[in-house]
């Protein structure tokens, strides 16, 4: 069986996370080898995961570790055991 | 991300609730940062944010002779946290409807992909550039919401499938599909508008597509 693009596409998110068998991911490693266009689909949804998992991109608002245990103190006074 | 360690966590919860109270503060913190962009992905707005995080972290306090260790603590004290950050939602009734279509759109279409012939990978270190992060989150907090609190616990707090299925009280399928969706999403915002951010190439003939 040939796969076509579109079942590719379908498939990305798993084949990124490795979740799919092994048939299948032979068949959509087939179709990567003479697909530019899945290619590319998979590599840039690879590199997107990739950038957006960096801690720089979210980061907590400046102090808020700081803030957060000081209210917890304060309620931890106040609170039973 | 951070692993968690349930025999750390069992030892914390006995020694806190035998009066050891301010363990807690270690307990709670390699939670804090998912906690809060729990709630930021869920209020979409930085100081309501923060404060039900405030909120969510005494809940957890006040309840946790309740915790009985068959879920993962993590996984919890994530549950209280959306919880609280739902009870807001729906307080406020200014849940956005853009879930509501989402959960249409779940059932049914297929994404088609940003189409390229070529790709270059960005790497992590332009992330220093601040416009890339800015152009991320924007991606980001521009998913519907469903969609949004997968990608922010799967990929960005890196949760296993279990684990994001656990705090979002859906199931391991719907993780998968809303987490296909939303890669499919960002990739298609997003690649065509990365390619700036690729580092120039010297000696060839250019961009390939």
């Amino acid at each position: 069986m040939r796969i076509d693009c579109k079942h590719v596409w379908e498939h990305i998110s798993a084949y990124i996370d490795g979740e799919v068998d092994a048939g299948l991911r032979a068949e959509i490693d087939r179709h990567l080898e003479t697909c530019e266009i899945c290619s590319a689909v998979l590599d840039s949804t690879r590199n997107v995961v990739v950038l957006v998992a960096d801690d720089r991109v979210f980061e907590l608002p400046s102090g808020f570790s700081e803030r957060l245990h000081a209210r917890l103190e304060k309620e931890l006074e106040l609170a039973g055991p | 991300m951070t692993v968690s360690n349930p025999q750390f966590e069992m030892d914390c919860i006995r020694r806190i609730l035998a009066g050891e109270k301010h363990i807690f503060h270690d307990l709670i913190r390699p939670c804090e940062r998912a906690i809060y962009f729990l709630q930021l992905s869920l209020l979409q707005n930085e100081a309501e944010a923060e404060d039900a995080a405030q909120e969510t972290a005494i809940k957890v306090y006040l309840n946790l002779h309740n915790f009985r260790g068959d879920a993962q603590f993590r996984t919890w004290v994530l549950s209280i946290a959306r919880n609280e950050g739902l009870g807001r939602l729906r307080k406020a009734a200014t849940r956005r409807e853009d879930s509501l279509d989402a959960e249409i759109d779940e059932q049914s279409g297929d994404y088609t992909p940003a189409i390229l012939t070529s790709w270059r990978e960005i790497p992590s270190e332009s992330l220093e550039r601040k416009e890339l992060g800015a152009l991320l989150r924007k991606a980001i907090e521009g998913l519907p919401e469903i969609y949004r609190n997968v990608v922010l616990l799967r990929d960005i707090e890196e949760m296993d499938v279990r684990e994001t299925a656990a705090a979002l009280g859906i199931t391991e399928g719907t993780v998968k599909v809303r987490l296909h969706r939303a890669r499919a999403l960002l990739q298609r915002d997003l690649a065509p508008r990365l390619k700036e951010f690729a580092p120039k190439r010297k000696g060839l003939f250019g961009w390939g597509a």
